[in-house]
């Protein structure tokens, strides 16, 4: 006997390639699980507007910098301006910039994002700043204000919580400390000198059909190990919308050179597509993980999409043969005909299959008078099958039975070779066994197109390549199946009983 | 209960019984022992012949062989000079294309079950076989006539309008378990048993009857001819022990089923050879193969026995 081990080697081998595949392209290109998922794509543009003064312009707009989002797309329009994307770590920017200007400008920056699939968390900031030391007595009230949040607090939750309540109430020490600073500017230093990372940021609330927005303060904290952003300055804004951080720490929003009343305003629009477009769109754009079935023509990606059902039917095939033990009459003609029900609709199918076969088995024992050669009796079939298909097809248009008309997806060859085979099984064996066989290959063929034609397989089968090394290391290790069939139990139930 | 209640047997209590199941033929068994590039031996009935008669076992005799489509009418120059004869496809399988017919008259042609066919029904029949309706994957095929096996009376009254014939299960050359096929008015006079013929399990050491089923179930009496299959004892239950043992270094093939005849006059012959035999067999003995597979899986095959060393191994370990 030869080793099993090669043989297990590839059938495990098979399924973590199958399923390493389908987590890759889940989880990293964020094909979804289930079809007609729909993902939102937000489009922002930043209109930016100053009066330049005829002298060189130079300006500067920092980029959004949120790893919570993806950018999809971006573009500018500035006429006669000279444009420059920096990707730079900390601060990306786009600078636009010309020789002369004289007057109104305004420059757009357009981009796409999308919500990033695969967020990488953020680390905990290490090392605390140093607190910048306020003049007195704002320093005193800080040192108050925490005093009494902080007693009142038993982990950083509940401070964020007392602080922001403490911000609201008309405590004397906030309001003296608002006479000067900001709410958000407050709380960031209360947080600070509980030493919990929180940082200012602008962000941009993504609502879809706003115009002439702006940035919004915001605090960004660290607690519960991950970053949690807060809107401490009006406590209005919705949660339920999308923030896009814009800002992070120093450098301005906004830098023109050469221009004054230089101002930014925002408006946001919102698109929802289909979530496997948007992944496959992605993945086109240089993805090497890319298998390229996205990129071919669409008539031939849908011959791909029932190409691919066919190993899902073998496995039903194999399955129906090996482990259960139905007969059929052929390996692969439940599956095509599986197929041809997909076009039909079972019902249809069913009907249409029964009505072809039956017709053509009568008009076979006709033919088998003739005392034909096989070739040309295989050939006359056909022909015979083509006459059925039409005449059913005129008739029942004609008596406005429009679903009958799906007759004409059977395959020809298929039915005329299903039906000599019957019928030689007929004289042969009798219209018994034809009524096993014939009924055992239309189970496989139904349960075969019930799973085809399930959504969520066809979806898997085009989308997660993986699926299929998975049916074949399914299919290889039924191979090697050598238990008993299920209805082996039934034919071998005198071998079990009393008889020694 | 539960397994009952659905007709179905508990797998493992098959399991003790040593039921080999159909999954388990085909993986341990027929593609282990039975190398691809032997089948033609088997599966093409001319080539079975010529190597029947190079090893010395005896085969029904060939009468004709028809390779074209125009010879089709020589059939009747063959067929005149014998009254009855057997027309098969070289390729064929499972019983499938055998035209028995056993006498000639006036009427035409006449088959075991007594209906007559016509001169035109016997010329489709044989182009059938050449264009190869009959044979594995369709390939074009030849028709062989052979002599008709005038089967031993032992066995009237046991067997209804078919010729009766033994199988054995040969297992590395050792005959192993031993079935004798009856035909019934339901089988149409043919000796496969889902086609409704009677299957005996035979005592692989005497030759004697053990019990019989049909449909895969046990019956004590003929359906046809109600005769009791208890007191069947083939004779010449040696030599046929002997020629399917043989089959072995002819076929070479490790496991394999061989259908033997015996004739009233030339005694027992091999009928046909199978690489892919059944499993009603164990049925018909009610026991399961693997026990006695196995048990010669252990033996040294390295020093080859003589067939007669095969047979006495065999006619003393599967007594029972």
């Amino acid at each position: 006997m030869t080793s099993r081990k090669p043989f297990l080697l590839l059938v495990g081998l098979l399924f973590i390639v199958g399923i390493s595949s389908i987590y890759h392209r889940h989880t990293k290109m964020g094909v979804p699980l289930t079809p007609g998922e729909q993902i939102d794509i937000w489009q922002i543009e930043a209109e930016i507007e100053f009066t330049a003064t005829g002298n060189p312009v130079t300006a500067k707009l920092t980029l959004p910098k949120d790893n919570r989002f993806t950018l999809v797309d971006e573009f500018t329009a500035s006429p006669g301006y000279g444009m420059h994307i920096s990707r730079e770590e900390k601060a990306p920017s786009v600078t636009w910039s010309k020789r002369e200007a004289e007057g109104k400008q305004r420059l757009y920056y357009q981009a796409s994002v999308k919500r990033a699939i695969d967020p990488a968390p953020q680390p905990a900031p290490t090392g605390s700043k140093d607190v910048e030391v306020l003049t007195e007595p704002l320093q005193s009230s800080l040192n108050d204000l925490f005093k009494k949040i902080f007693s009142r607090s038993g982990d950083n939750a509940s401070l964020v919580m007392q602080a922001r309540q403490a911000l609201n109430s008309d405590d004397q020490d906030v309001a003296i400390l608002k006479s000067s600073h900001s709410k958000s500017s407050i709380f960031t230093k209360l947080m600070l000198m509980a030493e919990i990372p929180t940082q200012m940021v602008r962000g941009l609330v993504l609502e879809d059909g706003r115009r002439k927005q702006s940035l919004i303060p915001l605090v960004q904290i660290y607690f519960d190990e991950q970053w949690h952003l807060l809107d401490i300055e009006s406590d209005v804004f919705d949660d339920e919308l999308p923030v896009l951080v814009w800002q992070q720490g120093a450098p301005s929003l906004l830098d023109v050179v050469g221009g004054r009343n230089s101002k930014v305003q925002f408006s946001i629009s919102k698109t929802t597509t289909s979530a496997v477009i948007e992944a496959n769109n992605a993945a086109t754009k240089g993805d090497f993980f890319d298998f390229g079935l996205y990129q071919l023509p669409l008539a031939e990606q849908n011959l791909f999409k029932g190409i691919l059902l066919l190993p899902i039917g073998a496995l039903v095939v194999v399955f129906l043969r090996v482990i259960i033990g139905l007969k059929c009459s052929g390996t692969f003609m439940p599956i095509l005909i599986a197929t041809s029900f997909i076009q039909t609709e079972l019902l249809n199918g069913v009907i249409g299959f029964l009505l072809i076969v039956s017709a053509g088995l009568l008009i076979r024992s006709y033919l088998s008078h003739l005392n034909l050669l096989l070739v040309s009796r295989i050939s006359a079939v056909v022909i015979v099958v083509i006459g059925i298909i039409t005449v059913f097809t005129v008739f029942a248009f004609r008596m406005g039975l429009t679903e009958a008309l799906t007759i004409t997806f059977f395959p020809m060859i298929i039915m005329a070779w299903t039906i000599e085979r019957m019928s030689i099984l007929w004289e042969e064996e009798g219209g018994k066994e034809v009524l096993i066989q014939g009924s055992g290959s239309m189970i496989v063929a139904v349960v075969a197109y019930l799973l085809m034609d399930n959504y969520l397989i066809r979806h898997w089968a085009f989308n997660f390549l993986g699926v299929h090394a998975i049916v074949m290391a399914l299919i290889l290790m039924m191979g090697q199946y050598t238990g008993y069939r299920l209805l082996e139990l039934r034919r071998f139930r005198p071998m079990a009983e009393d008889t020694p | 209960m539960r397994s009952s209640m659905f007709n179905f047997a508990n797998p493992f209590k098959l399991r003790d019984r040593g039921v080999m199941g159909m999954n388990r033929r085909n993986f341990s068994y027929i593609s282990r022992y039975n190398d691809r590039a032997l089948y033609p031996n088997v599966d093409d009935k001319l080539k079975t012949k010529h190597l029947a008669l190079e090893h010395g076992i005896a085969v029904p005799d060939l009468l004709g062989v028809i390779r074209q489509q125009h010879e089709v009418n020589h059939v009747f120059d063959i067929l005149d000079k014998h009254n009855g004869f057997c027309i098969k496809p070289a390729k064929g399988s499972g019983g499938k294309g055998i035209l028995v017919i056993l006498k000639t008259d006036e009427n035409g042609y006449m088959k075991a079950s007594g209906d007559y066919v016509t001169r035109d029904e016997v010329i489709r029949h044989v182009s059938n076989i050449l264009a190869g309706l009959f044979s594995l994957g369709g390939a074009a095929d030849v028709a062989v006539i052979e002599a008709l096996i005038e089967f031993d009376p032992v066995f009237k009254g046991l067997s209804h309008e078919g010729v009766p014939d033994i199988r054995l299960i040969v297992f590395q050359g050792y005959p192993m378990m031993a079935m004798l096929r009856l035909a019934t008015h339901a089988s149409d006079g043919k000796a496969n048993l889902h086609q409704g013929a009677v299957g005996v399990g035979i005592n692989v050491a005497t030759g004697k009857a053990k019990r019989a089923v049909q449909y895969d179930k046990p019956i004590l009496t003929h359906p046809d001819t109600q005769m009791t299959f208890a007191d069947i004892q083939i004779h010449n239950w040696d030599s046929l022990l002997h020629l399917a043992a043989g089959c072995f270094e002819m076929s070479g093939l490790g496991y394999l089923g061989a259908d033997i005849v015996l004739d009233k006059q030339k005694g027992p012959m091999v009928l046909e050879l199978n690489a892919r035999p059944g499993l009603a067999i164990q049925i018909a003995n009610g026991m399961g193969m693997l026990p006695r597979l196995r048990q010669l899986e252990t033996l040294d095959h390295k020093r080859r026995k003589s067939i007669a060393e095969r047979v006495d191994y065999a006619k003393s370990h599967f007594n029972d």
